[in-house]
């Protein structure tokens, strides 16, 4: 989420007077043709379906408006057209994913969410304790809780570690050996970036079972440690990409008034570069905040709400999406489930587990993308206008 | 404050890495008084202005070698810490370079506030009030001290930095082609600024233009480089009247007549 | 203007000597902080590798390979899990980077240049979705629509050998992971080569506009070929990427652990880092240790590749 989108102009096409081109409403009519027979195809193989007409329409649209092209233009500007439909339909190709994904998880997840049981967004407030079989209840609330502390550990851990490391790196890895130390440190930061999140997950059970006698523990602390190490990478080359975009020039201007290094990195260097940093290590925290495979290995699993990172094993929304998901449909032996804790009788739904988990998936979209539109809008709002 | 004492310049190499960028440089700049410091491209007069508040070594890699005394103390002594040279000798330099993120009162201050240093209301204000007076600009800000520095021409920006350096009440003010940036009505506010401000700090200013030179010093020097990768040399340093007039070494005449550089 | 009988303040008035008693305190403790943490980035990657391999001793000690005596094979445990990652990351490959190219392509030298920041964005969103929820998506929702699919390639194309076999329903194959990883190594793959497209230098392009080409021979003969070395950096970098996840391959394969090339029979592959995933909450002792010992397989194989495309950006990179 960090490139941002250059543009360039379109440069204008000259082209030859003897090749004239056929108007771009030819694509129309070819595409049309492409989807009718697409249609009349695969009805008579009995294979109709809204995505299968649009594939062999867009296939037979690709033969169509090449075979016409290489009749009224030429070989040249045929492959010319077939290229750009290509292109257009390879970004087609990925938009489908990326909307089919959003549609499930707000129909399927935002439903679930709103549902009333017992009341709206009681998903939201409720926990798992009790909650067995099919019964049509229950929430994230203490998933909810596992990963904003997870998260704001990790956090704790890696910005202070990302932040010093970019400042070592612009500001103090200049000359001698703290060039080399440099060296080192922007190579290792490289492979860290690299670190597949499951060896972080290890790493961070590997850590505490070494020095721990109970060889089953789990808690949220060792969650936050693996998370860091995914976390600091990305916080270092992000503060270090802003920071080298403060000018010299401020620097000097600070020194050159008597202020000390220390200060004028503070409050001149930090100061000037706030906004990037902030929108950089936002990005970093939407990015930990939906991992979950470092969690299956350190934090586990619990039903209820654990407010100690150092005591206990966690509920956090990726995993539970993940438990929920691996549960599957629910076996409904009657109409209804009753909580072993308190009593309370609840509907047995079959889908109860997945509906769950689209709900935790879409709590957890909302969650990233917040975060994703707070970075943009600090980055957008509170840059200083440095005029170069 | 005793009688102000000149800065002496003994023996100076200047170093970038192993490079030698100015070699064995003896002056003595007088108080209170401009000294203009001229010569062609890369010849090192920047260079040596920056060895004269220690603002060299801030490139990684550069140093320098000799003695600047200043008020009789080595600037280069081991146990002279930079950061109170800088607040002793300001430099201005060849861009105007206000704190985007302070306003024009802030950026007068900045001395003051990046120091950590605590300052009362009134203090401030007089301060403020003061240094602008002193770079001329308070009649054209003193409505809007609180809008962002950046707002100003680059004129204004320009004596907003000279504002921010006399507001930490230095001996000396370093001026590094102050006016290369500028149009011609700004570059004459500043040098009309310069006069005024020899009244009270000792100046140095390179430049590139010696009719800036002749118009607003009282002693040039004259720096110039044999060629490419050889160190730059202070060939002489005069009475500014003398240089432009009747300059002793043949390298300063050929290059005030024009004939080179 | 004369300021001299001005009080000067004792908030701004500059030392009497400019000697000073010792290192500043605040610069001395911001060195500290600052070396720290580069040293520390040091520790962290050097107790990683310790911790693994300490770890991972066990189950070395007591593998045939080391021991002779045991009854399990560090080799026979491991290779079928590297063949799943590797073939399930290439698949995956195959898959995207042409799409990628594509997406890159149409972005940088096809939209309409209002269009083509926001197209950027919609790309980079596909990077921002947690893998969870593309495990999630994958198993409940792709997976049905796959199945005519694998059913169409494996009665007309069964004898080519990927393509053969008995495909089950539930299509929870290899095939079916691969789609997934696709989709999550794609905006990797699109953001590097996008960049490098854009970089192609202005003159060049132009000047094969001007003598006649159409806009795709620019493109081939001029954008392409500058474009190559970022093009393989950016699909190794995705390779890395495709070859540590867990989520999409753990929610979506039935495992197995054979050699086989038939990607859309189920129960026949899996990969080290869903196999660590499953395996993890009733490990212990030795098991536990082989599991830390496939873990640090893939570091190793993750890093190499990283080295590599690390290694193809320096030498080959746009120079700007």
């Amino acid at each position: 989420m960090s490139t941002p989108t250059t543009v360039r102009t379109e440069p204008s096409v000259h082209r030859p007077r003897d090749e004239r081109r056929l108007p771009w409403y030819h694509l129309v009519f070819t595409g049309i043709a492409g989807l009718l027979v697409a249609i009349a195809v695969l009805a008579i193989v009995g294979a109709l379906s809204v995505t299968s007409a649009i594939l062999l329409g867009f296939v037979l649209h690709l033969l169509f408006g090449w075979g016409y092209s290489l009749l009224r233009e030429g070989p040249r500007w045929a492959t010319d057209r077939l290229m750009t439909l290509l292109v257009i339909g390879a970004f087609a190709i990925s938009m489908f994913p990326l909307l089919s994904l959003l549609w499930s998880v707000i129909s399927r997840g935002l439903t679930r969410v709103i549902a009333a049981r017992p009341t709206t967004f009681a998903f939201w407030t409720e926990d798992m304790s009790g909650i067995i079989g099919g019964a049509d209840a229950g929430g994230v609330f203490h998933a909810i809780v596992g990963t904003l502390l997870i998260t704001l550990w990790a956090s704790i851990i890696s910005i202070p570690v990302g932040l010093f490391t970019a400042i070592f790196l612009v500001e103090y890895a200049n000359v001698g050996w703290k060039r080399t130390l440099g060296r080192g440190v922007t190579f290792l930061v490289d492979v860290m970036t690299g670190i597949p999140s499951i060896v972080a997950g290890l790493f961070g059970l590997a850590v505490f079972i070494a020095f721990m006698p109970d060889q089953s523990v789990r808690m949220g602390i060792m969650g936050a440690v693996a998370l860091s190490l995914l976390m600091i990478p990305t916080v270092v080359r992000n503060s270090e990409e802003m920071l080298r975009l403060v000018p010299m020039d401020l620097r000097e201007a600070a020194y050159a008034l008597g202020v000390p290094k220390w200060l004028t990195i503070v409050k001149v260097v930090l100061r000037t570069a706030i906004a990037g940093l902030t929108t950089g290590i936002t990005l970093a925290i939407a990015r930990v905040i939906g991992e979950t495979a470092p969690l299956l290995l350190t934090v586990g699993m619990v039903t209820s709400v654990n407010w100690n990172m150092f005591d206990g094993r966690m509920a956090t929304l990726p995993t539970f999406i993940n438990q929920q998901y691996r549960n599957g449909n629910a076996n409904c032996m009657s109409d209804t489930v009753t909580n072993p804790i308190n009593q309370e009788v609840y509907a047995c739904a079959v889908s109860t587990n997945i509906d769950r988990a689209w709900a935790a998936a879409f709590t957890l979209i909302v969650i990233v993308m917040v975060l994703n539109i707070i970075a943009r809008m600090i980055s957008h709002y509170f840059s200083p206008k440095l005029s170069r | 404050m005793a009688a102000p004492q000149p800065i002496n310049v003994e023996d100076l190499n200047i170093y970038y890495g192993d490079f030698l960028a100015v070699e064995g440089v003896d002056v003595q700049i007088r108080p209170r008084s401009v000294t203009a410091l001229i010569g062609p491209s890369g010849c090192g007069k920047s260079t040596f202005l920056r060895t004269l508040n220690r603002m060299h070594e801030v490139i990684p890699g550069a140093y320098a070698k000799g003695k600047v005394e200043i008020n009789g103390e080595d600037i280069y002594d081991a146990k002279v810490d930079p950061v109170n040279v800088r607040r002793r000798v300001g430099m201005v330099f060849q861009k105007a370079n206000p704190f985007p993120t302070m306003s024009i009162r802030d950026n007068v201050l900045a001395g003051v506030k990046l120091n950590n240093r605590r300052i009362s209301k009134s203090a401030a204000d007089e301060l403020v009030e003061r240094a602008l007076k002193g770079a001329n600009l308070w009649n054209e800000v003193k409505d809007r001290l609180d809008k962002p520095g950046m707002g100003l021409s680059g004129g204004q920006q320009q004596r907003l930095c000279i504002a921010r350096t006399i507001a930490v009440k230095p001996e000396v003010v370093l001026m590094d082609e102050p006016c290369s940036a500028l149009d011609p009505i700004s570059t004459l506010a500043i040098e009309d600024l310069i006069h005024e401000l020899k009244e009270e700090y000792t100046i140095v200013i390179v430049t590139h233009n010696m009719q800036q030179a002749s118009r607003v010093s009282d002693r040039t020097g004259f720096f110039n480089i044999a060629g490419t990768g050889k160190p730059g040399h202070l060939i002489e340093i005069d009475d500014t009247d003398t240089i432009f007039t009747n300059p002793s070494n043949k390298q300063t005449e050929d290059y005030i007549s024009g004939r080179f550089g | 203007m004369s300021t001299a009988d001005i009080e000067p303040d004792a908030a701004s008035a500059p030392p009497a000597s400019m000697k000073s008693g010792g290192r500043r305190f605040g610069d001395a403790l911001f060195n500290a902080l600052s070396v720290g943490s580069g040293l520390l980035i040091f520790v962290t990657l050097a107790a990683v590798a310790i911790f693994l391999t300490l770890e991972s001793l066990p189950a070395i000690i007591a593998s045939r390979e080391f021991s002779g005596s045991a009854d399990f094979s560090l080799i026979e445990y491991s290779l079928p899990l590297v063949f799943g990652t590797v073939l399930a990351s290439a698949i995956a490959l195959v898959i995207a980077i042409p799409i990628s190219l594509g997406i890159a392509l149409f972005i940088s030298h096809f939209a309409p240049r209002r269009l083509a920041s926001a197209l950027g964005y919609m790309i980079d969103l596909l990077a921002a979705v947690p893998s969870v929820v593309y495990g999630l998506w994958g198993g409940v929702w792709l997976v049905p629509k796959l199945e005519p699919l694998y059913v169409f390639l494996n009665t007309y194309f069964g004898w080519i050998p990927l393509f053969a076999g008995e495909p089950t329903a539930p299509m929870r194959n290899l095939a079916s992971a691969s789609v997934v990883l696709a989709v999550m190594v794609l905006p990797i793959i699109t953001a590097v080569s996008r960049e490098v497209f854009l970089q192609t230098p202005r003159l060049q392009e132009e000047a094969a506009l001007a003598l006649g080409a159409t806009r795709w021979e620019t493109i081939r003969t001029v954008v392409l070929p500058f474009g190559r070395g970022g093009v393989v950096a950016a699909s190794m970098l995705g390779l890395g990427r495709a070859l540590g996840e867990t989520m999409a391959v753990l929610m979506i394969l039935a495992p197995g652990a054979t050699f086989s090339l038939h990607i859309l029979e189920v129960g026949r592959h899996n990969s080290i880092a869903a196999n660590i995933a499953s395996k993890q909450a009733e490990a212990s002792g030795v098991d536990m240790s082989l599991l830390i010992f496939t873990g640090l397989v893939l570091f190793v194989l993750t890093f190499v590749i990283n080295a590599i495309a690390r290694w193809i950006v320096a030498r080959s990179g746009p120079k700007s």
